[in-house]
């Protein structure tokens, strides 16, 4: 195992210089520049900014200045939007409250999605399977910019419980974790509810069953084990997802996250902190993929890493 | 088990005393038939469709042709639904807007579905040097920054429809592959798999005709899961200019458009979500149905 992971490891290397020199020249073919912004510039304010973030020089030179200062120093530059911080420093800032609000609504999105996945494919084709699988429906079927205002109008305006927008006590991440939590609560109980369904009918159940095993323990024990293999590979990419944070909760909750600079910095053009932010996901989408890799031959015996 | 069941033997392994079967297809349409939910899902997809794609040659008013006058108003009899904030007639609105989000919905989806179960499966099956360069290329697809791929594709191909089936289908066919992988590399090392090798058979038949039926369950679970997650996507890429321009709407636009004004206009919300989730729940049903019709397993009990 040590040696798939360190291979895979090694893999990453040439991955993530291929995702880093990909995205550097595809925002440079992006027409429009990060000072052509409704601030009038004259030629010399202009030239003046281009000198001193660089952007002046040949593109090539200016890609190897970046590969230097990112491999060399883990410098990611400076953001040409918000003057005088580092894309380091933006990142160090807004991170924390997208991983925040992205663990608590992994956490709501396992419990009840697992819960209601489970319940549904074990109690198969009954009212509980009907009202399970009606609960995962809404959540697909309520994008997060309607679920966001209703449970806001609900629960902050109407009831008062929770507030509606900010991000400072306990109050704050009620409604923003449900609201994001249920999306992916939706996915989790229909990817389970089909796993288990597929190995439910399995040989080694009915084993299980017949070497008399209790229910739970064959649930538990033998047919999650099988029947969690597509939420898992689903979880992989979702949690890297939610964990650097969703442009529109944080839109509707007022969120200081890093989810809105996804798309922000895309269209400020500000190259750097596209690009930071793009190496984040990306470190983040080949580690959890590779833990993926490794659950999955934890989960089947049958697998061997290869 | 003492004899197996005929479904299980290659056909031209049969002995000829045996009673002819029918094909494992014909048994899951056979069982589909009789599954009254799925079929009811059908049947709302169908009439659903008809009516987007035909409904709008019967209607009196167009998309397009405002009444400024008139404003927002509840449903009456001129129009059904009620109008939005222009005067616009919602009904006619939701099915030009549906044709539009039917269509995503299924080009994308069938882009999604036939690259990623092609994709995964070799991977799977393969393994080794094969399955990790094809998978780091899914890594690397996942990272690429979407926005700025986007902005990219307006920019050298101009706004059009088909560009927008290309965006989404070039994203959503990776999580696809992902699972379609796992689940692959779950069965490769089973008993029929070795069974199938062992008979001579070519890898291409045993990927596409022993390993990716038994996967199907999986696949249309998630494709079912695929099939709102584009709908909704294209709302965004419209924002992003890349997809449907006002006057024409889709429902994704739609519902987000009724999401702001949801307070003082509430049908604005109200209807787009009901089709919406009316068409979501119908194509779930049916899914359910075909998961079920195509396990082999479950129906022999």
């Amino acid at each position: 195992m040590f040696r798939f992971i360190a291979r895979r490891l090694l893999e990453t290397i040439p991955v993530l210089f291929i995702i880093v020199t990909a995205t550097f020249f595809m925002v440079r073919f992006v027409p429009g520049g990060p000072f052509d912004g409704e601030k009038a510039t004259t030629p010399e304010i202009r030239h003046n900014l281009e000198a001193y973030y660089g952007l002046n020089l040949p593109l090539h030179q200016q890609y190897l200045n970046y590969l230097d200062r990112v491999v060399l120093h883990g410098d990611l530059g400076r953001s040409t939007k918000y003057a005088s911080r580092t894309v380091n420093e933006i990142i160090a800032d807004k991170l924390p409250a997208s991983v925040e609000l992205g663990l608590l609504s992994l956490t709501v999105a396992l419990v009840l999605g697992l819960a209601a996945g489970i319940l549904a494919a074990v109690k198969r084709n009954t009212f509980l399977d009907y009202a399970a699988s009606a609960f995962a429906m809404t959540g697909i079927c309520v994008p997060t910019f309607v679920l966001g205002p209703l449970l806001v109008l609900v629960f902050a305006i109407h009831l008062g419980w929770f507030s509606a927008s900010g991000w400072y006590g306990w109050t704050d991440r009620v409604l923003p974790s449900l609201t994001l939590g249920v999306v992916y609560a939706a996915y989790v109980a229909r990817l389970t509810r089909g796993g288990m369904l597929e190995v439910l009918n399995q040989d080694y159940i009915r084993t299980a069953r017949a070497k008399g095993a209790s229910e739970l323990r064959v649930i538990f024990r033998h047919a999650l084990r099988g029947g969690l293999l597509p939420v898992v590979s689903f979880l992989g990419p979702a949690t890297a997802g939610i964990l650097t944070g969703s442009f529109v909760i944080e839109t509707i909750f007022q969120i200081p996250g890093l989810g809105r600079e996804f798309v922000n910095s895309a269209f400020n053009r500000d190259y750097t902190l596209v690009l930071g932010t793009v190496i984040l996901y990306a470190v983040l989408i080949v580690g959890l993929n590779l833990v993926v890799d490794v659950v999955q031959v934890w989960l089947n015996p049958k697998l061997k890493f290869e | 088990m003492l004899s197996p069941s005929p479904e299980k033997l290659p056909s031209a392994g049969l002995p000829p005393t045996l009673e002819p079967g029918t094909s494992p297809w014909r048994d899951a349409w056979h069982r589909l038939s009789r599954n009254r939910l799925a079929v009811f899902g059908g049947v709302i997809l169908i009439v659903l469709t008809a009516l987007c794609v035909a409904g709008p040659w019967f209607m009196g008013n167009d998309y397009q042709s405002q009444d400024l006058r008139l404003g927002a108003v509840p449903p009456n009899a001129a129009h059904w639904l009620g109008t939005d904030t222009l005067g616009r007639d919602l009904f006619s609105r939701l099915l030009y807007g549906g044709r539009i989000s039917l269509l995503v919905g299924f080009i994308a989806t069938v882009v999604a579905l036939v690259i990623g179960v092609t994709y995964g499966a070799i991977a799977g099956f393969f393994g080794g040097k094969l399955d990790s360069v094809m998978m780091r290329i899914v890594d690397i697809l996942y990272a690429l920054p979407f926005t700025i791929f986007v902005i990219l594709l307006m920019v050298f191909f101009g706004r059009n429809i088909w560009l927008l089936f290309f965006a989404i289908g070039a994203v959503e066919w990776l999580t696809m592959s992902r699972i379609v992988r796992g689940q692959i590399m779950s069965i490769k090392r089973m008993e029929y798999i070795e069974a199938a090798r062992s008979l001579g058979f070519g890898r291409r038949r045993i990927i596409f005709r022993h390993m990716i039926p038994n996967i199907l369950g999986p696949v249309i679970v998630y494709t079912t899961l695929t099939i709102p997650a584009v709908m909704l996507l294209e709302a965004f890429l419209s924002f992003l200019g890349l997809g449907v321009q006002p006057p024409m709407s889709s429902w994704g636009v739609l519902i987000k458009d009724g999401a702001e004004k949801m307070e003082e206009y509430p049908w604005l919300l109200i209807f787009p979500a009901t089709l919406f989730s009316l068409t979501l729940f119908s194509l779930n049903f049916l899914g359910d149905g075909l998961r079920d019709a195509l396990d082999v397993r479950s129906s022999k009990d």
